[in-house]
C-alpha cells in the first residue's frame, strides 16, 4: 500500500479476513474432532426427549464438549421458541 | 531401515504429485535409494509427471495381488540414478488397496534396501488416501495459501494424528508443511495468506515454500520433475526442501517480493 492507499479508508485486506475465518473454523473443527463418538447420538436422544414437550427444530440444539486441563465440560444449548 | 514419507493434502490440485516427483528425485540425486509410489488407484498420473508413462507394464495392485513381482514392476528412472517409480493401477476398483497388501509391498521394498519410500496420496480422505498415510513415518502436507486448502490440510493432519499406524501405537508421524503456489507479490498486497499466517493456523513445522512458477507446468508438460530445472525458482525451492528433509538447516528463499521502484512505492503499485 502506497501513500495514496494510506489516505483511503480501505476495508481490511482479504488475506486477513481469510486468516480470521480460518482460525475460527479450524478451532471449531478441532474441538469436534476430539469430541467423543457418542456425541451425535446423545444429541439426537436429547432432541427426541425435548421435542416431546416443546416444539424445537434440529438447529435449535447445540451440544459441545470443551476439554480443559483437569475436566471436560458438556455444554448443552437449547433455544426454546417464544 | 527405510523411511516412509507420505505426500498428502486432503484437497486436490495443490501439487501433491508434482511434489512427490520433485522430492523423490531430489532424494535420489542426494544419493539415497528412493522409490515413489502412486497411491491414486484409478487415476494414475505420477508416471506422466515422471515421464515414464510409456514404460508402465505392471502396477502397484498387480504386486499386491501377486500377479507380478517388484522387479518386474518397478520402473527405473532413466535420468536419475537410485530412483524407481511404482505406478498406480488404472483399475476402477478403489478398494483394491488393503492394509495387509500395502504393508507386504512396503516390507519388500525395505528389504530391497530403499532408503526412502515416498507415498503419493490421492486427494480426499477415502480409502486410498488413508492407505497412503497409514504406514508413514513422516508426512509432507502440501498446502496452497488459500482457505479451502488450509482447512483440508488441518483435516488430514487430524487423520494423521488419529488413524495412522504411528498414532495407533501412541507415537507421532513427523509432520512437515510445504507451501506451494506461493505468490509473494500478492502476499505483500495483503491479498494472499502469508507463510506465517498458514504456520500460525496449522502449527506444523515449515519444510519449504515453493513460489508460484510457470516452470511447474512447463516441467509437467515435458514429463520432467521440476527439481531438475536448476535455473527455476520452484526447482531450487524444492532442492532446498529436500536438504531440510534430510536434516540440513538452510534458510528459506523466495519469500519476498521483488522490490518495487520508488514511484511505485509512493503511489501504490
Amino acid at each position: 500500500m502506497g501513500l495514496l492507499g494510506f489516505f483511503k479508508d480501505e476495508p481490511p485486506r482479504s488475506a486477513s479476513v481469510a486468516k480470521e475465518r480460518l482460525q475460527i473454523l479450524v478451532t471449531h473443527e478441532r474441538n469436534q474432532r476430539n469430541a467423543p463418538d457418542y456425541l451425535p447420538a446423545l444429541q439426537r436422544e436429547i432432541m427426541a426427549v425435548v421435542s416431546k414437550y416443546v416444539n424445537v427444530g434440529d438447529d435449535d440444539i447445540n451440544v459441545q464438549i470443551d476439554n480443559h486441563d483437569q475436566l471436560s465440560v458438556l455444554e448443552l444449548n437449547i433455544t426454546l421458541p417464544n | 531401515m527405510s523411511k516412509i514419507i507420505v505426500v498428502t493434502s486432503g484437497k486436490g490440485g495443490v501439487g501433491k504429485t508434482t511434489t512427490s516427483a520433485a522430492i523423490s528425485t531430489g532424494l535420489a540425486l542426494n544419493g539415497y535409494k528412493t522409490v515413489v509410489i502412486d497411491f491414486d488407484v484409478g487415476l494414475r498420473n505420477l508416471d506422466l509427471i515422471m515421464g515414464c508413462e510409456r514404460r508402465v507394464v505392471y502396477d502397484f495392485v498387480n504386486v499386491i495381488n501377486g500377479e507380478s513381482n517388484l522387479k518386474q514392476t518397478l520402473i527405473k528412472d532413466k535420468r536419475t540414478e537410485n530412483l524407481y517409480v511404482l505406478p498406480a493401477s488404472q483399475t476402477r476398483d478403489k478398494d483394491a488397496l488393503n492394509k495387509e497388501g500395502v504393508e507386504r509391498v512396503l516390507n519388500e521394498l525395505a528389504a530391497e534396501g530403499f532408503d526412502y519410500i515416498i507415498c503419493d496420496s490421492p486427494a480426499g480422505i477415502e480409502q486410498g488416501a488413508q492407505m497412503a498415510l497409514y504406514f508413514a513415518d513422516e508426512a509432507i502436507i502440501v498446502t496452497n495459501p488459500e482457505v479451502s486448502s488450509v482447512r483440508d490440510s488441518d483435516r488430514i493432519i487430524g487423520i494423521l494424528q488419529s488413524k495412522s499406524r504411528k498414532a495407533e501405537n501412541g507415537e507421532q508421524v513427523k509432520e512437515h508443511l510445504l507451501l506451494t503456489r506461493y505468490n509473494p507479490v500478492r502476499v505483500t498486497e495483503g491479498e494472499m495468506l502469508s507463510v506465517t499466517d498458514v504456520e500460525d493456523i496449522l502449527a506444523v513445522e515449515l519444510l519449504g515454500v515453493i513460489p508460484e512458477s510457470q516452470d511447474v507446468l512447463k516441467a509437467s508438460n515435458q514429463g520432467t520433475p521440476v527439481i531438475l530445472e536448476n535455473t527455476s525458482d520452484a526447482g531450487q525451492a524444492y532442492s532446498d526442501a529436500v536438504q531440510r528433509l534430510v536434516g540440513k538447516d538452510i534458510p528459506h528463499r523466495f519469500l519476498e517480493a521483488q522490490k518495487k521502484g520508488f514511484l511505485a512505492r509512493v503511489f501504490g503499485g
